[in-house]
């Protein structure tokens, strides 16, 4: 059994790891305890700032602070840092492409018993449409403290969604390569490929297990980087094997699969079948039901993957 | 202050008047009222308040100016080509789509201007974050905003406040251009935000009223602010919209519409005059 790190601890553990090395300020919006800035927080008092519940005024002031020079990471849920401060992104960050990294965290159903306010299921489709907007979508830590390093190593505006629960670790630390814009082959196949991102990437290795078992030989990649996306590992996808099943925690509109159905539609059509929140709030619940009542689980991506296998011509 | 030096700021007052007004004739289109009440505050910030290099616009120990009311561009960009930023024949591109003028402030396409702004409530923060930065950075430069009294309507105005009083920035100027008109009619009447002085006490501001065309108190309110410490300053300017301009001066209907070629003319001839 794999360990289990929340990717938000990853994050955390990665700011306070990576503060003797670059010179970057915190801040955070009160929920430095649950974004897990607070680790930051221990190592680097005089480079953390509290801005109170006021995310607006945080990413704005992220937005001064990187005006100066000064590179800046800024942390809330994704609820309030995509959602409440969606303009504040887009007018202060986004349209004089600062320098800010938005450490967002709690995305999806996973937040769990705190319900539908706390969960973020369109903050991918929000921060696809600003225009030279990175969005990175890590799987478990290694690849979370690996995008932290290419936050700091790039210069501009940068979305970086953190999962609350704890998952399990599948990349080795060791050999582990992080490129920003470049998808991961997870596993070769030539039946039919599914592209995930985030939480979902562990459970398409286990559906594809189970597709193997039925005779199915699946491709699995893994797009940390959902804008820009990786459109060769795609196309090359789609040409190959001919039938593509997407897997996501957020709203099928506007995420993953609707930037993996743009890239496949212009370049090389093939059916593509998203796997995702169909389009419905979330509700409060354990995890595990939670993702089994809303068809994030192996068995449905693999159903879906079969399905989409089927549409071939 | 000394008479030749009150003369060169009136002078350069009255240029920067005439820079936002050929800007927004050329476009006929842009915000001429608020333009011209902020245009005395202007003329003192570039021209005696702030350290700023027109030949190196990111000199990194610059103060730094944020507009946090953007829509009044056109006096931003007429007192950073009198300072020597850009050339004045670039104010009558103003809005057009070949220009670096846009319609509200650009900080990547703009020579000088340190913030892109527009949305409302937005820059007072930014000015926030510069601030801190300079406290971060150990470095002596200072921030003023300009900030809307209709603006500061919006919530994150005093988001902005808190924060800055709560990190004491006394680094940072904010001055409140209250000029008691917007859009849809006086402040007063629209969502009433007053009184601006008590609630920035209350929210840990120093506070300083002037006349906001007055350059005595002007300048006496800038050298106060330097001198406090441990709080940000704020200074409310009591500003006639329109200032300048007989036929637009309290009027409403000039906060967002362009003079016409013979109104233009007529504006014009009018600033002409007390040059």
């Amino acid at each position: 059994m794999a360990e289990k790190i929340a990717t938000r601890e990853a994050y955390g553990n990665a700011l306070a790891e990576f503060g003797s090395e670059y010179d970057f300020v915190v801040l955070d919006a009160d929920l430095a305890a649950a974004t897990k800035t607070g680790t930051f927080k221990k190592k680097f008092p005089e480079r953390f700032f509290d801005c109170g519940i006021a995310e607006g005024n945080m990413m704005c002031v992220a937005a001064g602070i990187a005006a100066t020079g000064k590179a800046v990471f800024a942390s809330s849920f994704a609820m309030f840092a995509a959602g409440r401060a969606f303009e504040q992104i887009r007018n202060s960050i986004g349209y004089p492409h600062l320098n800010v990294k938005i450490g967002a965290t709690h995305a999806g159903i996973t937040v769990g018993e705190d319900g539908a306010t706390h969960q973020c299921l369109e903050d991918i489709a929000l921060m696809r449409t600003i225009p030279g907007m990175v969005i990175v979508n890590p799987a478990d830590a290694v690849e979370a403290r690996a995008a932290v390093k290419a936050a700091l190593e790039y210069n501009g505006p940068m979305y970086l969604r953190f999962g609350r629960l704890a998952v399990p670790v599948f990349n080795d630390a060791d050999n582990y390569k992080f490129e920003l814009g470049k998808g991961i082959c997870l596993r070769g196949g030539k039946d039919v490929t599914i592209i995930a991102s985030g939480v979902t990437v562990d459970m398409s290795l286990k559906a594809a297990d189970a597709l193997a078992a039925k005779g199915i030989d699946a491709r699995v990649i893994n797009i940390h980087t959902i804008k820009p996306i990786d459109r060769d590992i795609i196309l090359k996808a789609a040409a190959e094997t001919g039938a593509i099943v997407t897997a996501e925690e957020h709203n099928i509109i506007g995420g993953l699969g609707s930037a993996v159905a743009e890239v496949v539609c212009e370049g090389y059509p093939v059916p593509v079948v998203r796997v995702g929140i169909n389009d419905k709030y979330g509700r409060s619940g354990k995890v595990p039901p939670l993702l089994e009542a809303y068809g994030l689980t192996p068995e449905n991506i693999a159903s879906k993957a079969e399905l989409a296998l089927s549409m071939k011509k | 202050m000394e008479q030749t030096k009150l003369n060169n700021l009136k002078n350069i007052a009255a240029k920067i008047r005439l820079g936002a007004l050929e800007g927004v004739h050329a476009a006929a289109s842009g915000h001429p009222g608020g333009s011209l009440s902020i245009a005395d505050i202007m003329a003192y910030l570039y021209f005696e308040e702030m350290n700023v290099k027109a030949d190196d616009p990111k000199w990194a120990d610059r103060d730094r100016f944020v507009l946090s009311k953007g829509h009044t561009a056109p006096a931003l960009y007429a007192t950073l080509a009198l300072k020597g930023f850009f050339p004045e024949s670039e104010l009558a591109t103003l809005r057009q789509v070949d220009s670096f003028l846009q319609g509200h402030p650009d900080m990547k396409g703009t020579p000088g201007v340190d913030m892109s702004t527009g949305s409302l409530g937005l820059g007072i923060s930014t000015a926030c974050g510069m601030a801190l930065a300079a406290k971060v950075d150990g470095k002596s430069y200072r921030t003023y905003t300009i900030v809307g009294d209709g603006e500061s309507e919006e919530g994150q105005v005093w988001e902005a406040a808190m924060f800055a009083a709560h990190y004491k920035l006394d680094n940072l100027c904010v001055i409140i251009d209250w000029n008691g008109l917007q859009i849809d009619g006086t402040v007063e009447e629209v969502m009433n935000p007053t009184p601006h002085d008590k609630k920035l006490e209350a929210f840990g501001f120093h506070v300083i009223s002037i006349d906001g065309h007055d350059f005595d108190q002007i300048e006496a309110a800038f050298n106060e602010a330097k001198t406090v410490k441990g709080k940000p300053t704020a200074i409310i300017a009591k500003t006639v919209k329109g200032k300048g301009v007989s036929y637009m001066e309290h009027q409403v209907g000039w906060h967002g519409s362009a003079p016409n070629d013979e109104q233009y003319e007529k504006a014009v001839a009018e600033i002409r005059a007390t040059m």
